[in-house]
C-alpha cells in the first residue's frame, strides 16, 4: 500500500513526513516524529491527553487522519516553551502542583494555551468548561483551575 | 486495517464521483469524531475516506438574502458559534450544535456528521428539526432537498440513496416573534450522550403562538418531530394546562430503549418535562424579537 507524502508545520517549522492514510496525528506525532509530548489516554476523543491546535484550534490528535494536516499548522506541548523559558502557564503548573503523574498535563497545558489566546479573561466556570474534555485522574483539578485563573491574571497584570 | 485510501477533493462532483465509484466501501470524513472512533473500534473499516473539508461549498456558513442560512456540512461547531448572526437568529440550534462534545471535539464536529451518524440521540438533530430546516444532497443522479427529520432510517442508517453525500443544511428566515430552544436531559453537566433532548421553535404574535415544531431527540430508533406536540400549543397562549397537553403529546409519541442511561419510563416521563422547560425558554426569546 503506498504511504501518503504529507507536508506541513509543526510548532513553526516546515516538516514531511509520510504515513498510512489510517494513522492518526497522534500516532505521527508520537511515532514517526518522537514528538511524545502529546499523550495517548484513550484514542477516542474522551481525555485530550493528545490535544494539539490546529490552525489555532484545540483539537484532539487522536481524532485526527495525519494526513489532514497538509498545508496545516500544528502547534504541540513541545512548542509552548521558548527555548528554556517556559510559558507562563508551565510556570504557574509547577509552581502551584498542579500535576501529579503529569500525564493530563500536557494536553491541559495545550488547553489552557488556547483557553487563555481565546479569552484572556475567563471565569473560574469558564475554564472548567474549556477544560472538560481534559481528563486528570489525579489532582481532582481544583489546582489546575486555579493554576490557569492565576495565570491568565498575571499575564494580563503583565500586558497592561 | 487493510487498504484504505485517503482522498480530499476541492470540488463536491469529484467527491460524490469517488465516493459512488467506490459503491459502499467508501465512508465521507466531516470531522472525524465518530469516523474515527468507529475506525478505531473496528466497527467501520472503509476502503475509501473522502475528507471533505477543502470543498468550498461545504465550509460555508452563508445569510441568504430572505434572511435564512445555509450551512455547509462540513462547518464545525466552534466555527458555527463564531458567525457574528447565526447565534442571534437560531440561538436553540446553536447551542444544540454546540453541546456536541468537549471544546476539542467542538473544534472538528459537525452538525452534518452529527446527523449523517444517524445516532437517535445526536443532540443538534432535534434543534434542526425543531427549525424545519432542510438537507440538500448530491448523488451520482444529482441534487436534491429533503427536510432533516426525513433522514435518520434508524439507529446508524440514513434514507440518503447509494452515493449521495450531505452537501449543507438550509435554514428559513424567521417571522418576527420567533424563538428556539434546545434542552438535553443529562445525569452529568457535559460531555455525555442525551438521555433525552427536546428541541422547540415557535412563533408568538400578542402573546398567542401562532406555529410551533417540537422534536424529541433519544427516545425512539430516529429522533422524532412530534406534531401533535407542536399542535397542543398552537392557537394558545403557552399557559400552564396548554404546556401540559403538549407534555402528554411528547410523553405518548415516545418508543424509548431501556438502557444504563434511563429507563423506559423515565425518559417517557422527562420527554414531557423537557418540552415545558424547552418551550418556556423558546417563547421567552420569541417575546423579546
Ligand atoms: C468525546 C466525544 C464527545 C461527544 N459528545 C457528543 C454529544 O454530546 N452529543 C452528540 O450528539 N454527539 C457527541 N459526540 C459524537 C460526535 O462528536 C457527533 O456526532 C458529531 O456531530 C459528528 O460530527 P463529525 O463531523 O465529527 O462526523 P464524522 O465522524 O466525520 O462523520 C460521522 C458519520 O457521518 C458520515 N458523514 C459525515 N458527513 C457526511 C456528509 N456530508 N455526507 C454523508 N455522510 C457524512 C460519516 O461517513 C460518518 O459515518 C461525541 C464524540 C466524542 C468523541
Ligand atoms: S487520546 Fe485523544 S482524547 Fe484521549
Ligand atoms: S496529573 Fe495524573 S492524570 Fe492529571
Amino acid at each position: 500500500m503506498a504511504k501518503l507524502h504529507v507536508t506541513t508545520t509543526i510548532n513553526g517549522d516546515p516538516v514531511e513526513f509520510l504515513c498510512e492514510p489510517h494513522h492518526t496525528m497522534l500516532d505521527v506525532l508520537r511515532g514517526s516524529l518522537g514528538l511524545t509530548g502529546s499523550k495517548e489516554g484513550c484514542g477516542s476523543g474522551d481525555c485530550g491527553a493528545c490535544s494539539v491546535t490546529l490552525d489555532g484550534r484545540l483539537v484532539c490528535s487522536c481524532l485526527m487522519l495525519a494526513a489532514e494536516a497538509e498545508g496545516h499548522q500544528i502547534r504541540t506541548i513541545e512548542g509552548m516553551a521558548e527555548g528554556e523559558m517556559l510559558h507562563p502557564l508551565q510556570q504557574k503548573f509547577l509552581e502551584m502542583a498542579a500535576l501529579q503523574c503529569g500525564i493530563c498535563t500536557p494536553g491541559m497545558l495545550v488547553a489552557a494555551k488556547a483557553l487563555l489566546e481565546h479569552n484572556q479573561e475567563p471565569t473560574e466556570t469558564e475554564v472548567r468548561y474549556w477544560l472538560a474534555g481534559n481528563l486528570c485522574r489525579c489532582t481532582g483539578y481544583d489546582k489546575i483551575v486555579r493554576a490557569v485563573l492565576e495565570t491568565a491574571a498575571e499575564m494580563r497584570g503583565a500586558a497592561r | 486495517m487493510t487498504d484504505i485510501r485517503y482522498l480530499a477533493p476541492r470540488t463536491l462532483d469529484e467527491a460524490v464521483g469517488a465516493f459512488a465509484a467506490a459503491a459502499g466501501a467508501a465512508r465521507i470524513l466531516a470531522g472525524g469524531t465518530d469516523l474515527l472512533v468507529q475506525m478505531k473500534a473496528g466497527t467501520v473499516s472503509p476502503g475509501l475516506i473522502v475528507d471533505i473539508k477543502k470543498i468550498a461549498e461545504m465550509t460555508t456558513i452563508e445569510e441568504t438574502a430572505d434572511g435564512g442560512f445555509c450551512i455547509g456540512a462540513a462547518v464545525s461547531g466552534a466555527v458555527l458559534g463564531e458567525h457574528p448572526r447565526f447565534g442571534k437568529v437560531w440561538p436553540g440550534v446553536l447551542e444544540a450544535v454546540n453541546l456536541i462534545g468537549s471544546t476539542q471535539v467542538q473544534g472538528r464536529a459537525t452538525a452534518g456528521g452529527n446527523l449523517c451518524n444517524g445516532s437517535p440521540a445526536g443532540d443538534s438533530v432535534p434543534a434542526m428539526i425543531a427549525a424545519g430546516a432542510i438537507v440538500t444532497v448530491q448523488g451520482p443522479k444529482g441534487r436534491r432537498q429533503m427536510s432533516v427529520e426525513a433522514v435518520p432510517a434508524g439507529p446508524g442508517r440514513t434514507n440518503f440513496a447509494p452515493g449521495e453525500i450531505l452537501v449543507a443544511f438550509t435554514l428559513p428566515p424567521r417571522p418576527k416573534g420567533s424563538g428556539d430552544a434546545y434542552l438535553r436531559m443529562i445525569p452529568r453537566t457535559e460531555m455525555d450522550i442525551a438521555v433525552v433532548g427536546c428541541g422547540v421553535s415557535l412563533t408568538l404574535e400578542k402573546g398567542i403562538c401562532t406555529a410551533a415544531r417540537v422534536a424529541l431527540g433519544a427516545v425512539a430508533p430516529t429522533v422524532l418531530l412530534v406534531e401533535a406536540a407542536a399542535k397542543a400549543l398552537v392557537g394558545t397562549k403557552l399557559d400552564a394546562a396548554d404546556l401540559d397537553t403538549a407534555a402528554a403529546a411528547c410523553s405518548a409519541s415516545c418508543r424509548p430503549i431501556d438502557d444504563k442511561r434511563g429507563t423506559i419510563a423515565y425518559r417517557t416521563k422527562v420527554a414531557g418535562v423537557l418540552l415545558k422547560r424547552t418551550a418556556a425558554i423558546a417563547a421567552d426569546r420569541a417575546g423579546k424579537v
